[in-house]
């Protein structure tokens, strides 16, 4: 085994600094807790890159919004142009700016995949249900953290997009007009609400988004990472008490996740350095025009991540019951561990009826997010939104049903590798 | 066998998600070319064509500057990227500025422009970017003869424009003619072409290059450090395909013992 070697095991002044150090902190026990000695399936597949990936994008955004907020100013008056000033002032300012407009896209794209992949492999099953709500509110944060985040360039769709979104909540009965004032701060979107935006922005909602991911990834090393079988690795120990099917987290799976690491680098430096717009998906076109209060853009779309709850919004005639079922998309989606009922964890084994299933929420999801982009002038996008909705929420209603017929193929005792080739 | 057929389907999945995004893609260039009746053409301008570029910045002082600012635009940045010396800048683009490091400014003030034309003529900074070059290089030729409108003209892409023809004394004047045509017992106006009225200083083809080369100075500004992340990405891209063989070789090396 070519396992590196840590702590104290040569002589010398490195290891006597070591030695003080753990001392007073559990330096030597944390890293073997959660890298040289923390075991997981050797038979990952590419879909077990995206949980790493979201961390690097994560600090990417981190590192990249600390230095914008040296040059952005958040006042209704000045943030257009500060952000320009950044495109074309700041030294390096412009590669700054698109890789953090990138990331936000970025993020969402790893996340979803990530998420996907726990669909996949009932990675949200017993026992990790926690892991999973926990990993919902990060997906929560990360909506909002990119909703406030849109508004600072004070651009055309960052301003009539906020004011569609902050208005929703208005549809909330009673309390719904006086919390839509309470959230901007004023009786429109105006400075006040970009200032508090700001705050949330840089402050509060990336102090949760990173205790949130703590959390997530200190869950993960509790139940230990899931495998395309769906076994437990834990199960089958050697003599030496390390799983059969496990090797350490480092040097093994750091060693694989720096290639994936690498290839999405070559991914995201392709759109930074040569399509930043993305076709106007990832920078939208009218946000390249300031914030003007009088002049309501003709289609206010969001930006693509948040696309298919939107349509689902759009799909319904009244705009309560419509956010109503925007919000019912997403909360069931924290109920996933107790809506499926099937033991087996891995869609390998599972019946016919969970990956039908799948299938068409995955289909019906891309679905909607493409509707969303679209003007709702179309009757046929509203018709098509609502069937789509249907096959959406389906998926989670249906759910105990269909998955507690499901005929299961037998899980084999071990994780299914085809060795190092 | 089935042991791969998840793996297979996930790839089918995928490719009908490749398959949707070009679908909107397409979808999203029909209905930018729709604009403008049949007229629009593609302004076919090149950024990293410095000598069109110059041309362009003399045309945009010369023509555009009396009203519209270039306001995030410094003089100094100008004669970096366009291959000018400051002194060169200084002689033929700047005639409002007093020093090469202010902004593309305009005298007009926002309120008499809004007094004049109804509307204070935007900044062009990145007019490229929230319109297009397509759109600037066909707004500026599709202005033609409009008796209704107290400016005389209109415009194909901008229907009712607050601007006025500012470049007819290049262009000269054309009028639009118009068809009716019905489809499915709806009756739809749709322009056929225009007609020249009066000639112009230029040629039809010299103005297009005109235009072209305006059109592409205003890409330009609203993102001049274009040419420079395209030279860059190149580098950045080759340098982790070199990084990413030793990561490979690495990640070969340690799981060589993994059965």
């Amino acid at each position: 085994m070519s396992a590196v070697q840590t702590g104290s095991a040569g002589g010398g002044r490195m290891s006597r600094f070591i030695d003080w150090i753990d001392e007073r902190f559990p330096l030597t026990a944390m890293i073997k807790e959660h890298a040289t000695e923390y075991y997981a399936a050797k038979s990952f597949n590419v879909w077990y890159v995206f949980g790493v990936l979201a961390l690097v994008v994560l600090v990417i955004q981190l590192v990249t919004g600390i230095f914008l907020t040296m040059n952005y100013k958040p006042s209704a008056e000045d943030a257009f142009a500060s952000v320009e000033y950044i495109m074309r002032d700041v030294e390096w300012g412009w590669l700054i700016r698109y890789m953090h407009s990138t990331g936000a896209s970025m993020f969402f794209v790893v996340v979803y995949l990530h998420m996907f992949r726990g669909l996949m492999y009932g990675s949200y099953k017993a026992p990790r249900e926690l892991l999973w709500v926990v990993g919902m509110l990060i997906y929560l944060a990360l909506m909002a953290e990119a909703f406030m985040g849109y508004l600072l360039p004070w651009g055309q769709m960052s301003y009539w997009g906020a004011q569609v979104i902050v208005s929703l909540f208005g549809a909330i009965p009673v309390i719904g007009d006086g919390l839509v004032e309470w959230i901007r701060g004023d009786y429109f979107i105006s400075d006040i609400t970009l200032n508090r935006f700001f705050a949330l922005h840089v402050v509060a909602v990336p102090l949760a988004l990173i205790l949130l991911v703590v959390v997530h990834i200190l869950a993960l090393h509790t139940t230990g990472s899931l495998n395309p079988d769906g076994i437990e690795i834990k199960e089958k120990k050697g003599p030496d008490g390390i799983p059969l099917d496990g090797v350490a987290f480092h040097p093994y799976h750091t060693s694989k996740d720096l290639v994936a690491i690498i290839v999405f680098a070559m991914v995201f430096s392709a759109i930074v350095f040569f399509a930043p717009e993305m076709g106007g998906y990832f920078l939208e076109h009218a946000n390249f025009e300031p914030a003007n209060l009088l002049k309501t853009p003709e289609h206010i779309a969001p930006v693509w991540y948040f696309t298919p709850f939107y349509a689902i919004l759009r799909a319904v005639p009244s705009k309560g019951w419509g956010a109503f079922l925007m919000l019912a998309a997403i909360v069931l989606l924290f109920l996933l561990p107790w809506l499926d009922r099937c033991k087996v964890k891995s869609i390998r084994y599972r019946g016919w009826q969970f990956k039908v299933a799948l299938a068409a929420f995955a289909v019906s999801f891309v679905a909607l997010g493409f509707l969303g982009l679209q003007p709702a002038t179309e009757k046929v996008y509203v018709y098509a939104a609502r069937f789509f909705a249907i096959i959406y929420f389906a998926f989670f209603l249906l759910m105990p049903v269909y998955t507690s017929r499901e005929r299961t193929r037998p899980v084999p005792e071990r994780v299914v590798y085809h060795g190092h080739e | 066998m089935s042991r791969q057929s998840p793996g297979l389907r996930l790839r089918a999945t995928i490719a009908s998600l490749a398959g949707a995004l070009l679908v909107a893609c397409s979808a999203t260039a029909l209905a930018a070319g729709g604009a403008g009746g049949g007229f629009a053409q593609p302004a076919n301008n090149d950024v990293s064509n410095v000598a069109s570029l110059q041309r362009g910045a003399r045309n945009f002082v010369n023509y555009c500057q009396g009203c519209h600012s270039a306001k995030y635009v410094r003089y100094n940045q100008l004669a970096r990227d366009l291959g000018m010396t400051e002194e060169q800048v200084i002689a033929n683009l700047m005639f409002g500025a007093a020093k090469p490091t202010e902004t593309m400014d305009v005298a007009m003030r926002p309120a008499d422009g809004e007094r004049w034309f109804g509307i204070a003529p935007p900044d062009l900074s990145l007019m490229a970017r929230s319109k297009g070059t397509d759109y600037i290089y066909n707004f500026l030729r599709s202005f033609y003869l409009d008796p209704k409108r107290s400016s005389g003209v209109n415009n194909l892409m901008l229907p009712n424009a607050a601007m006025p023809h500012v470049l007819w004394e290049l262009q000269g004047l054309q009028s639009a003619v118009f068809e009716e045509e019905e489809h499915g017992g709806i009756k739809q106006v749709v322009f056929r072409k225009f007609e020249q009225v009066t000639p112009g200083k230029l040629s039809p083809a010299e103005y297009d290059e005109f235009v072209r080369d305006t059109a592409n100075f205003l890409e330009y500004v609203a993102e001049p450090m274009k040419l420079k992340r395209q030279s860059l990405g190149i580098l950045v891209i080759a340098f982790l395909l070199v990084f990413g063989v030793f990561a490979y070789l690495l990640k070969q090396e340690i799981w060589k013992d993994v059965k």
